[in-house]
């Protein structure tokens, strides 16, 4: 796990050089189809996730800095799957410690310990741990490969005017200021947005009153080997009493605890490494050896902007939405912002979708940010009891976790982030055939192996990387000529659909020129979509379900294309 | 829909017994017990319709007079 070529670059030290553009330099305003602010995991996806499907884009960040200090570490399947359509996930995986195991402690006991991955038949894990800097690194490696990429460090927005045409903006730089267009503005620009005060709006919702010190700390091989690779989170440790404390370990022989330090305490005095070292030597043992990287102390709230479409600003991540890390919900949800909105605004921009797409966005994304919200408010509402009723539950449920499997259930010590199903999204078209199971309109499609031209693959890497998926399940027998017609016509419309046929397990791979051909190789792909031969999934460019049917009608398929794209 | 009708065979007995239950707790103890309780019933009951009604009926009538730690509005 460790040695990779990743650990020759300090991404936490790599000083990003300001280099002057042209666009400082030109007579007028240059004007950019798309531009983002801010630089951080947010930006940098959305401006992969475009550039990749051919949109250039201009990324401006004000600092010439990777993410420093305690930040995110979680990172969660759904979120490795996007980068992996974006090309960077296997880097992240690689360096990252993989998890899928939570424990839980009262006191000096364990009470309920969780698999976060359950079943086997997935390409990636349900989480890694890897430090926010290394993922922005990786992310800006990426970013670089790619030509249409303008990425501007040093670059800060300080004015910006919309209107129905286009937005102004005002950036200042080391040499001084100078005024840029766009069609559209991402703003990406963190949980202070620059670009939402500037806008005159706000993201409203609740701080708890907690305060909790994040020490990332190094520890030496020997004494690493007591933890395994799990998340261990204890309410009210004997090391620790009253409080909960949380450990997870990171690339690099660093670890993560968190501990609570209640409302009362001194922001200041508790960052002090007299008052740190003991509170970790009480977990750690007198003698263990260690050294401290990074230490901070935070509050957190919940809360989120009414809207994320404002004509032509859209605002993505932490500009949007905040949540506390207890169900590593921030960046990973942001990650998902980026990817819903960037094959949108690339349709919107070639003009195969009308702007009201964009409000598709808006929907999608505000229910994901309630719903994380909403999980991260119960979660944090449990480990900070607001009063002595609700410390009274909370202890009575870890109490009778030990041997109540009901209790086991309402154990709250956070739920850890998963995508959402756009249940209701005006972009599904509702069923009409019964199905079973997880894969419902608006679902993100569910991975499962598969073997491609006789080699071992996966369902979502075989999805291509930003058009529309007719996935198209067969019987193994030859298609009739109308059939495979029909199928290759999905591929020529203006917004294509390219038909990716899964044959059942064993059957033989078919030469069907136009047609991609992945075989079900265990069976689980039919099963986690309770497919049967004939079943169609039309899968967007995201990777969530669109729509299904029993049967593959090209008329239906096309309805729900139009309806997908904002056409219907 | 909440039975706030009788439903129970031997209700002296049943009273008598949520009373011995906290004899000799001290106020935190007796909390604990009694929210223990609560969650034992509430997932033995399962309706969360039936207990939405119940905590309604629990609650009705009392002006709350304390404060707690529910978390400040920000912006
Ligand atoms: C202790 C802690 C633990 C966390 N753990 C997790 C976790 O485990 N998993 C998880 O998913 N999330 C976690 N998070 C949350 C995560 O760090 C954030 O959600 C994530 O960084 C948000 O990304 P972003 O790109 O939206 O914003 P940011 O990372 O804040 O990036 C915003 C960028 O905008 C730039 N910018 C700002 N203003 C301007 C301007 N005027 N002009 C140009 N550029 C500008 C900034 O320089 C910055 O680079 C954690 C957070 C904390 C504090």
């Amino acid at each position: 796990m460790d040695g990779s070529a990743a650990r020759q670059v300090d991404y936490q030290a790599l000083v990003l050089d300001y280099v002057r553009s042209p666009d400082q330099d030109a007579a007028r305003p240059v004007r950019h189809p798309v531009v983002i602010v801010g630089a951080g995991p947010v930006g940098l996806t959305a401006a992969i996730d475009l550039a990749q499907q051919g949109v250039p884009v201009v990324l401006l960040d004000e600092d010439d800095r990777l993410s420093t200090g305690s930040r995110a570490i979680c990172f969660a399947k759904r979120t490795l799957e996007i980068w992996d359509r974006l090309g960077c996930g296997e880097r992240m995986v690689e360096t990252g410690v993989t998890w899928n195991l939570g424990k839980v402690f009262f006191r000096d006991e364990p009470v309920y310990s969780f698999n976060l991955l359950p079943e086997a038949g997935h390409r990636r894990p349900a989480f890694v741990n890897l430090q926010q800097y290394y993922a922005e690194g990786f992310l800006l490696e990426r970013a670089r490969a790619l030509a249409n990429i303008d990425l501007r460090w040093k670059n800060r927005v300080t004015g910006l005017e919309t209107g129905p045409e286009g937005i102004a903006l005002t950036v200042e730089t080391p040499e001084g200021e100078y005024r840029l267009g766009c069609d559209w503005l991402v703003a990406a620009d963190g949980a202070r947005s620059p670009t939402r005060r500037a806008m005159g709006l706000e993201s409203r919702g609740r701080s708890f009153r907690d305060r909790f010190l994040i020490a990332d700390i190094r520890l030496e091989a020997e004494a690493a080997a007591a933890f395994p690779t799990e998340r261990w989170f204890w309410f009210d440790p004997p090391f620790h009493p009253g409080q909960s404390v949380l450990l997870h370990r990171q690339p690099d022989g660093v670890w993560r605890i968190d501990f609570q330090l209640g409302w009362e305490a001194d922001p200041v005095a508790e960052r002090q490494p007299e008052r740190v070292i003991p509170r970790i030597q009480a977990l750690l043992g007198r003698d263990t050896r260690f050294t401290l990287e990074w230490v901070s102390v935070y509050t957190f709230a919940c809360l989120r902007m009414e809207r994320f479409r404002h004509g032509r600003v859209l605002f993505a991540g932490d500009a949007a939405h905040g949540v506390s890390p207890f169900g590593a919900r921030g960046a990973n949800s942001g990650i998902q912002d980026a990817e819903n909105l960037a094959w949108k605004l690339r349709l919107v921009l070639a003009g195969q979708a009308p702007e009201g797409l964009l409000d598709s966005y808006d929907a999608e994304r505000v229910l994901a940010a309630e719903e994380n919200i909403r999980n991260s408010t119960r979660s944090t509402d449990f480990i900070t009891p607001k009063n002595e009723a609700s410390r009274a539950f909370r202890d009575a449920t870890l109490d009778l976790a030990r041997d109540c499997g009901f209790a086991r259930s309402l154990v709250n010590s956070g739920r850890l982030s998963l995508p959402s199903t756009y249940r209701d999204s005006p972009l599904n078209t509702p069923d009409t055939d019964a199905f079973l199971g997880a894969m419902l309109p608006g679902a993100p499609a569910a991975d499962a192996p598969v073997r491609r031209q006789g080699e071992p693959g996966w369902l979502l890497a075989s999805l291509g990387g930003s058009g529309f998926t007719g996935l198209c399940f067969g019987d193994g027998g030859a298609l009739p000529p109308a059939r495979l017609e029909a199928l290759r016509g999905l591929a020529r419309g203006a917004v294509p659909v390219q038909p990716l046929l899964v044959l059942p397990p064993g059957a033989a791979a078919a030469e069907w020129p136009g047609i991609a051909c992945i075989e079900d190789s265990e069976g689980l792909l039919a099963r986690r979509y309770d497919a049967t031969p004939g079943t169609f999934y039309l899968l967007r460019p995201d990777q969530h379900v669109a729509a299904r049917w029993r049967q593959f009608d090209p008329a239906l398929v096309r309805a729900a294309l139009a309806r997908a794209i904002g056409q219907g | 829909m909440l039975n706030t009708e009788l439903n129970l065979a031997a209700p002296d007995d049943v009273y008598e017994a949520l009373v011995a239950l906290h004899r000799d707790l001290t106020p935190a103890q007796s909390r604990l017990v009694n929210a223990r309780l609560i969650l034992l019933l509430a997932n033995h009951i399962g309706d969360a319709e039936v207990l939405r009604q119940a905590m309604a009926r629990a609650r009705a009538g009392i002006e709350p007079e304390g404060r707690d730690d529910t978390p400040q509005v920000v912006a």
